[in-house]
């Protein structure tokens, strides 16, 4: 199994990368679960002015017909203007895309934004789909495979880490 | 025993009562429509959930509301919707109600919604796709004669959870017509299953089924006994066409003892709500400063009824 690298370090990491380009029109979006923890983190330590969005995507999936409904779904909450907003969409880990291409669907349904960027703690690689991040906290330099699921986990103190689980 | 309404994994096949359905899958439902009431608040009301499907309203029986709140819930899930107006269709041309579904099966139907003046009716068309293995149809029973109203009793579920959270602290009043009423059969399955410790049913004698206590509900004659300290007051319908007969003295009649005026309403908990599934009798079952007034959730209703229908609609489509 490879060394998963410190959820906190890649945090220290992204912020670095994306401060610069923070403005006032910048909104941050995350993706349910990972990514709304996440972007709720990042959205304190970058002092972004528009209020955190967050969505759940299980709606706009690829394969909802073959999987079905989330026995937990989240009702999506976007708190601002999407008209023309500079949009950072935020997720944990970017793998095959296809969760990125549901929330770019999602997103265009609240209105038309400026643009929209993606964040991401780590890229696994095997990606689906035409998509790549702007933001990446860290790149693996092996890819896991499909059997394996690297998702990030939050302990009660608000602390991130990443784990690799069994799919 | 086959269930009609759950497949083989025990998921929601087909949804023709709430009468036999799970805890689990009644909080599902609910669960499912939670963040289906946003999607209302979107630039673009729309998901893409059922992109393709085709889904008929077979409205064999007058309905505007109902018929109007299942095509929007379809809409917002991206589906055809095709409603057949069956006054003026083949039915009357002497076709068969299997007959008719055959037809639109061959026209690739997924899902049916049917309301029919004969109980039983979406019974015997989910019967028939289960013998004749058509299993990747649905079909939503929009009310069916005296029997059942499944989704009006999901969406009042939905409502009292919005206001109240929790099922299992409430005491809870049917008040009306509940004889003829398939919506109060329908809110006596879901309670009772539900875990709301206290169900009453408030009418006249003539009103009310004879066994009605067999399903787990304290009888009332009596407003101002039957509404102390409720929680939640489920006013039902009464229907234009009953009055009159030999059941029924007048509308002015039934409402100075059975309408919910403020002043019956005062002997109920301070903050309970009250519901109605409408159309409205004002000055019948209902006084105009009740449903107007602060505690009436009546048109919230109406709203989270799109979702509820919505998140039915979508479980069937992925089941």
């Amino acid at each position: 199994m490879p060394q998963l690298p410190d959820a906190n370090t890649l945090f220290a990491a992204l912020i670095e990368q994306m401060a610069p380009h923070v403005t006032d029109d910048t909104a941050l979006v995350g993706i349910y679960t990972g990514g709304a923890w996440l972007a709720e983190q990042l959205h304190e330590a970058l002092g972004i002015r528009h209020p955190l969005g967050t969505i759940d995507v299980s709606f706009y999936r690829d394969d909802y017909g073959a999987k079905g409904l989330h026995p937990q779904l989240r009702r999506s909450d976007i708190p601002f203007d999407m008209e023309d907003r500079s949009v950072i969409l935020v997720d944990d880990v970017l793998f095959t895309g296809r969760t990125t291409r549901a929330a770019l669907n999602e997103l265009f349904d609240y209105g038309r934004p400026a643009r929209v960027d993606l964040a991401v703690l780590v890229d696994r690689g095997e990606r689906q789909l035409p998509i790549a991040a702007r933001f990446c906290g860290h790149t693996l330099a092996t890819p896991l495979g499909g059997k394996q699921n690297l998702q990030l986990e939050k302990a009660d103190n608000g602390s991130l880490s990443l784990r690799l689980i069994d799919a | 025993m086959h269930n009609p309404q759950l497949n083989a994994h025990g998921e929601l096949q087909h949804l023709l009562s709430l009468d036999g359905l799970p805890r689990e899958i009644l909080t599902a439902i609910l669960d499912t429509a939670e963040p289906f009431t946003e999607v209302a608040e979107r630039e673009i009301k729309k998901l893409p959930i059922l992109r393709g499907k085709s889904i008929f309203n077979l409205f064999f029986e007058n309905s505007t509301r109902t018929r109007t709140t299942f095509e929007i819930a379809a809409k917002r899930l991206s589906a055809d919707v095709i409603n057949l107006n069956v006054a003026t269709s083949s039915t009357n041309k002497g076709e068969t109600l299997l007959d008719t579904v055959d037809n639109l099966c061959a026209m690739q139907a997924d899902m049916f919604v049917v309301r029919h003046a004969s109980s039983g009716a979406p019974y015997l068309i989910a019967e028939h796709l289960h013998t004749t293995r058509r299993h990747d149809i649905h079909v939503i029973n929009a009310g069916d004669g005296r029997h059942a109203h499944p989704t009006q009793g999901l969406l009042d579920m939905y409502t009292i959870r919005h206001y109240k959270q929790d099922f299992t602290g409430l005491v809870i009043a049917i008040v009306g017509d509940v004889l003829h009423s398939r919506v109060a059969r329908s809110q006596i399955a879901a309670l009772t299953t539900l875990g709301v410790p206290e169900v009453r049913v408030i009418g006249p004698k003539t009103l009310m089924p004879t066994d009605l206590e067999k399903l787990g509900v304290r009888v009332f004659h009596d407003m101002r006994e039957g509404l102390r300290d409720v929680d939640v007051v489920m006013m039902l319908r009464l229907q234009n066409e009953r009055m009159n007969g030999p059941l029924l003295p007048s509308g002015q009649e039934f409402f100075k003892v059975w309408g919910l005026t403020p002043e019956k309403l005062a002997v109920a908990r301070p903050d309970a709500i009250v519901m109605h599934p409408g159309p409205m009798n004002r000055g019948v079952e209902i006084d105009s400063a009740v449903a107007d007034g602060g505690q009436a959730v009546i048109l919230p209703q109406v709203t989270f009824g799109i979702a509820v229908r919505m998140a039915v609609m979508s479980m069937l489509g992925s089941n």
